[in-house]
Formats: C-alpha cells, sequence, structure tokens
C-alpha cells in the first residue's frame, strides 16, 4: 500500500501546475490581443466612455500587474464577473448551471456504455465477419458524426416528422415552473422531479433529455465499442480463455464472463479521459438542444462576445478537468498496480 | 499546389492496398475513395459548383430562401439564399485548406519541440512535457474557441478564418505530436546506431535530424489522418458556434448547420442534412484511412488471408 500513497501524493501534487499552466495559458491568449470591453462594447460607446470602463477594470495597467492580481483572484476561487447579462459571478453562473451539464453528462455516459460494452462485446465475437465490419463502421460513424449534427437529425425525425419527443429544452414551460417550486431544488431536473413525487413531471424530463443524451452519448459510445472489441479480442486469446474452453464453458459465457472482465480496466481510464470531450460535446449539445447548461452559457457568451465570462468559464473548466482526472488516475492506480509511480 | 502534395503523399499506400486483405482492403478502399472525392471537390470546386458560395441570384433573379430541392437547385437553397450544392462543393475546398494549415503546421511545431525536448532532455524536456500534457488533458473544443477569439476576434475573412481555423487546431494538436515524437527520440537516442554517430562526432543537429528523426517518424501517417479528421470536426464546431468564417468569404459546412438550427424545427431538411453528411463521410473517410493503416502497422489486428478459425 506505501506505493499507493507515493502515488496519490505526487499526483496531487501534480494538479496544481497543471491548473496553474491552464489558467495561465488562457489567460495569455485571451489578453494579447487585448481588452475584452473593447471586444463586448467597442463600437457601442463613444471612445471617451469606453475609456473610462477600461480604466475602471483597470485593463489599461501592465499586464504582468493583471496577470499577478488575476491569478491571486483564481486561487481565492474569483473567476472574474460576466459583462453582459446579468453582470453576476462567473462562479455563480457555474453554480447554477452545473447541475444541467452535469445530468447531461451522465445521461450521456450511460447511453454509451449501454451501447459501447454489448456491441463491443458481440463485435469482438464476431471478429472479422461481417456483423464486425458493421459494428466498427457504426462506431466510426459515431465518431465521424458532430454531436450537433446528429442533434439536429435526431430532432428532425423524433420531434418534427413523428412528433414523439420534444425537439428543445430541459423540461416543458410548466414543468419548468413546477420544478422550480420544489424545496431545495438541486438544478439537476431528474432528483427534483422524484422529490416532488410527480410521475407526470418525472416523465417530462426524461422525455426532454432522451434526445440530447443520445446525441453526446453516441460520440462516446462509439469510442466504448472500439475499446471494448480491441481488449475482448486481445483477451480472448490468452490462455486461462482457452483452458476455460477446454473445460467446456460455453462461448457466450467466455465472451461476457471471462474475456470481459480484465477489458473493463481500460474503460474505467478511457471514461477519464472522455470527461475532456464531453464537457467539449456538452457546449455543442446543449447549443443544438437549448438546454440551459454551462455549455449553453458559455455559446451565449461568446455570440455577446463577453470574454470575461468566456475566460472565467474556460479556467473553471479547466480546474474541473484537472480534478476529475485526478480521481480517475488514482481509480485506475487502486485497480491496476502498474499505473503507479 | 495542394493536391500535388498530397498526390505524392498517397504514394506509399500503394503498398498498404496490397498488404490488406478482405473486410480491412474494403474499409482502407472505401476510405480512399471519400478522401479522393473531398479532395478533387475541393480542387475543382469552380469547375463543379453550378453557382458561386456567395451567389444569391442568376440572370433570372434571386433564388429565393429556403427553396426545396429542384433541377435548378439539386439540394435546395439555404436560409440565406445561398444554392446548398454549391456551398457543399465551396466547403471542401475550405475543409482541405484548413486541414492542411492546420496539420501542416502542428507537424513542424510538434517535431520540432518533441525532437528538442527528447534529444536534450534536462529541464527543458520536463517544462515541455507538463505544458504538453496540461493542454492535452484540456477539453480540445474550449481551446479552439480560446485561439479563435485570439486569432480573429471571432469573425473573419478567407484566408484571415483559414489561418484562424488552423491555428486553433494547430494548438491542439502540437501535443499530440510532440508526445510522440519526444518518445520515440527518448526510446533512439539510447540506439548503438546513434551512440556510434556521436563518438564519430555528428553534430548534435546533425543527430537530431538525420538519426533520430527519420526513425521516429514511423507512426506520424497514422496521427496524420486521425488528426485531419479531428480538424474537419473542429472546423465546423467553431463554425457551428459562430467562429466560422464569413459566408460571403468562403463556404463552411459548419456555419451552414448553424444557420440551419431553426430551420430543423420547421420541417425543412435540406440545408441541414446535406451539409452534415458532408462533414460526415469527409471525418469518415479520413478515419476509415487511418483505423485500416493503424491495423496494417499492427500484426496483432491485421486479418491474415482466410485461415478458418478453429
Amino acid at each position: 500500500m506505501k506505493g499507493l500513497w507515493r502515488y496519490v501524493l505526487v499526483r496531487f501534487l501534480l494538479i496544481f501546475p497543471t491548473i496553474f499552466i491552464l489558467v495561465s495559458l488562457v489567460f495569455l491568449f485571451m489578453r494579447v490581443t487585448g481588452d475584452p470591453i473593447t471586444a463586448a462594447l467597442g463600437g457601442k460607446l463613444p471612445p471617451d466612455q469606453l475609456q473610462e470602463l477600461i480604466h475602471q477594470a483597470g485593463y489599461d495597467r501592465p499586464l504582468w500587474i493583471q496577470y499577478f492580481e488575476y491569478l491571486g483572484q483564481v486561487f481565492t476561487g474569483n473567476f472574474g464577473t460576466t459583462l453582459t447579462g446579468n453582470r453576476e459571478p462567473v462562479v455563480d453562473v457555474l453554480l447554477r448551471y452545473g447541475g444541467a451539464t452535469l445530468e447531461l453528462a451522465v445521461y450521456a455516459l450511460i447511453v454509451a456504455l449501454l451501447v459501447g460494452i454489448p456491441l463491443g462485446m458481440l463485435a469482438a465475437k464476431l471478429r472479422d465477419r461481417w456483423g464486425d465490419a458493421a459494428l466498427r463502421v457504426f462506431a466510426i460513424l459515431c465518431y465521424a458524426t458532430p454531436v450537433f449534427f446528429a442533434g439536429l437529425v435526431l430532432k428532425l425525425v423524433f420531434s418534427v416528422w413523428l412528433q414523439v419527443l420534444p425537439p428543445s429544452g430541459r423540461a416543458s414551460p410548466r414543468g419548468v415552473i413546477a420544478l422550480d417550486r420544489v424545496d431545495g431544488a438541486t438544478g439537476i431536473y431528474l432528483i427534483d422531479a422524484i422529490r416532488s413525487g410527480n410521475p407526470a413531471l418525472v416523465g417530462d424530463v426524461l422525455s426532454h433529455a432522451v434526445l440530447p443524451a443520445i446525441a453526446l452519448g453516441l460520440l462516446t459510445g462509439g469510442i466504448f465499442l472500439r475499446l471494448v472489441r480491441t481488449n475482448v479480442i486481445s483477451t480472448l486469446g490468452t490462455g486461462y480463455v482457452d483452458a476455460a474452453r477446454s473445460r467446456g464453458v460455453s462461448e457466450f459465457r467466455l465472451t461476457t464472463k471471462h474475456a470481459y472482465r480484465p477489458a473493463l480496466v481500460p474503460i474505467i481510464t478511457v471514461i477519464g479521459l472522455q470527461v475532456a470531450m464531453l464537457l467539449g460535446g456538452a457546449v455543442l449539445t446543449e447549443t443544438t438542444f437549448e438546454w440551459r447548461g454551462l455549455g449553453y452559457e458559455l455559446a451565449e457568451f461568446l455570440a455577446a462576445r463577453d470574454f470575461v465570462a468566456v475566460q472565467g468559464i474556460v479556467a473553471l473548466l479547466a480546474v474541473i478537468v484537472a480534478l476529475t482526472n485526478f480521481v480517475v488516475d488514482l481509480i485506475a492506480a487502486a485497480i491496476d498496480p502498474r499505473v503507479r509511480y | 499546389m495542394s493536391a500535388l502534395s498530397a498526390r505524392v503523399g498517397r504514394l506509399p499506400l500503394i503498398r498498404q492496398v496490397r498488404q490488406s486483405v478482405g473486410l480491412q482492403r474494403g474499409m482502407l478502399v472505401t476510405g480512399l475513395v471519400l478522401v479522393g472525392v473531398v479532395v478533387l471537390a475541393a480542387v475543382f470546386a469552380p469547375l463543379l459548383a453550378p453557382y458561386g458560395y456567395a451567389q444569391l441570384g442568376d440572370a433570372s433573379g434571386n433564388f429565393g430562401a429556403q427553396q426545396s430541392p429542384s433541377p435548378a437547385h439539386w439540394f435546395g437553397t439555404t436560409v440565406g439564399g445561398y444554392d446548398v450544392l454549391s456551398r457543399l462543393i465551396w466547403g471542401a475546398r475550405t475543409a482541405v485548406l484548413v486541414i492542411v494549415v492546420g496539420v501542416v503546421l502542428s507537424i513542424v511545431v510538434g517535431v520540432l519541440l518533441g525532437l528538442l525536448s527528447g534529444y536534450l532532455g534536462g529541464w527543458l524536456d520536463r517544462v515541455l512535457v507538463v505544458v504538453a500534457d496540461a493542454v492535452y488533458a484540456f477539453p480540445s473544443l474550449l481551446l479552439a474557441i480560446v485561439a479563435a477569439i485570439v486569432i480573429s476576434g471571432g469573425q473573419s475573412g478567407l484566408w484571415s478564418g483559414i489561418l484562424a481555423a488552423g491555428i486553433s487546431i494547430t494548438v491542439i494538436f502540437i501535443p499530440q505530436y510532440f508526445r510522440v515524437v519526444r518518445a520515440e527520440v527518448v526510446r533512439v537516442k539510447s540506439e548503438a546506431y546513434v551512440e556510434s554517430a556521436q563518438v564519430v562526432g555528428a553534430s548534435s543537429a546533425r543527430i537530431m535530424f538525420v538519426h533520430a528523426l527519420r526513425n521516429s517518424t514511423r507512426t506520424l501517417p497514422l496521427i496524420f489522418t486521425l488528426n485531419a479528421a479531428e480538424a474537419v470536426l473542429t472546423l465546423a464546431a467553431l463554425g457551428f458556434l459562430g467562429f466560422g468564417i464569413e459566408p460571403t468569404a468562403a463556404a463552411e459546412w459548419g456555419y451552414d448547420l448553424n444557420r440551419a438550427r431553426s430551420d430543423v424545427t420547421s420541417g425543412i431538411w435540406w440545408t441541414s442534412v446535406f451539409p452534415g453528411i458532408a462533414i460526415v463521410l469527409t471525418v469518415l473517410g479520413l478515419t476509415l484511412v487511418g483505423e485500416s493503416l493503424n491495423d496494417l502497422a499492427d500484426p496483432r489486428l491485421r486479418a491474415r488471408r482466410k485461415a478458418k478459425q478453429r
């Protein structure tokens, strides 16, 4: 166990340079080209008023002073205040909309696992036959289809042509009002709806989640499918599987039990890597389905050229990604001793 | 021209096509055909496209907005009154240019940094590795958005737009090339032939570029094709979020999809389905080529000529 604790410590300390580098990069990138106030309001205000605002916000000081001030703020959890909209702290934006994005990401992960693992095992079983080829092309298609295009097609088919699922939003307008009234609302609509004890509300929330979850989940599902396929193929060729086969274990059981278990370990690591991809995909999925989460807000701030808000949200997401990767690495190390330093 | 270099770069593929069998050959050939079609569309866009990418009308008047597919407009017209088919074909040119700019830039920068870092080692190596890892772990789309803001302030013309998209994509890929090349250089560095080159008195630069580089670039074609696929997706995503190229400057599929968002709700499918399929087929082609090359390079995954299983 000593090795594990050393690993935990080293890995924990590594979070700080990672966050520091990302936050610095974002700051430098965004500030090298100009100040956010001109970007957001340039052309809308007379030049002297603009100068006044820039001076008030301190954007006319040397860059390095702003940089250290910014680092200090980030260290104390202050990611800036939005320039447009409600002029609220970026952290508040995160707290209000983070739940929605988390909810979407979890749904998408569930879809991805439901699609990826069984189909991956099937592809491995059918190795190099037509079924395998079809599944692999399906997996590549999942990757090749931009989430927003998948979203638009799903919307077109299920909401416009078949009219079985709602086209956008997280709940119907009446549902949103009912959900806001739930005591101690978490912002995660499914939890709130279940706590309200109203089955119609739960159904409303779930029906709105189906299409976004599929659009985003298929992207990751394709990756899981490929991963499970490759790993099951390699474990199917090992000695202990041959031994089990010679003892008369059925082919189905061989694939689903014997070869499958060891093939799961890499999936846990990949789920960690997928967090970054899910966050990027969430921006696009949320925009497509008007799912009011962090990604949707980010796109709105981008459209409004509010780069203080963008910088804040991006920096905050960098911190979240760094922390998630830390947790995932720990899980991987606990399962597989070879990962440890 | 880009067409010539693309063709020269593809010559070695003939060997892989010969080597492949059955389904793997099918996947590789399908991929090559798809990529070929996109490249041809990009090169001959002015001849193939019935109208210009920013053309709103012809001798008989304006095209009109959101017209359904007809003999005059095979794929209909967009909400902005452009011809969908023409923008589709011109869009291939934008996509290919962005791939070339983005991937060439990132290969040059990434390979150089990887070589330096791997060969020289020391604190430079450590700092670069930590930075590359940090950037690698970051959601690539967010990185591209930040880069796009920096480079173009979000709006741009043809060349500034292509350059902005290319550089945004470069930022994502540099860490990947860096990691691969660095790892290979570190491995190659301890080989006997590098040591003997040092003994003979070869300069560091010579060892890096002649000995280490030649032997560490085997895996680059694989990453190249997969990155080209990701470049198309990133370009489209930037366009979809409104960071694309102005419609009057060039045709871009992601931008067209962004404009088609509201069309979908009213049942107008042609403005979104066609550009979307163009993206999917381009990425599919590139990925099929990359995957097949990967499988062929790995003896464990290479399909063998029929030896009945069990």
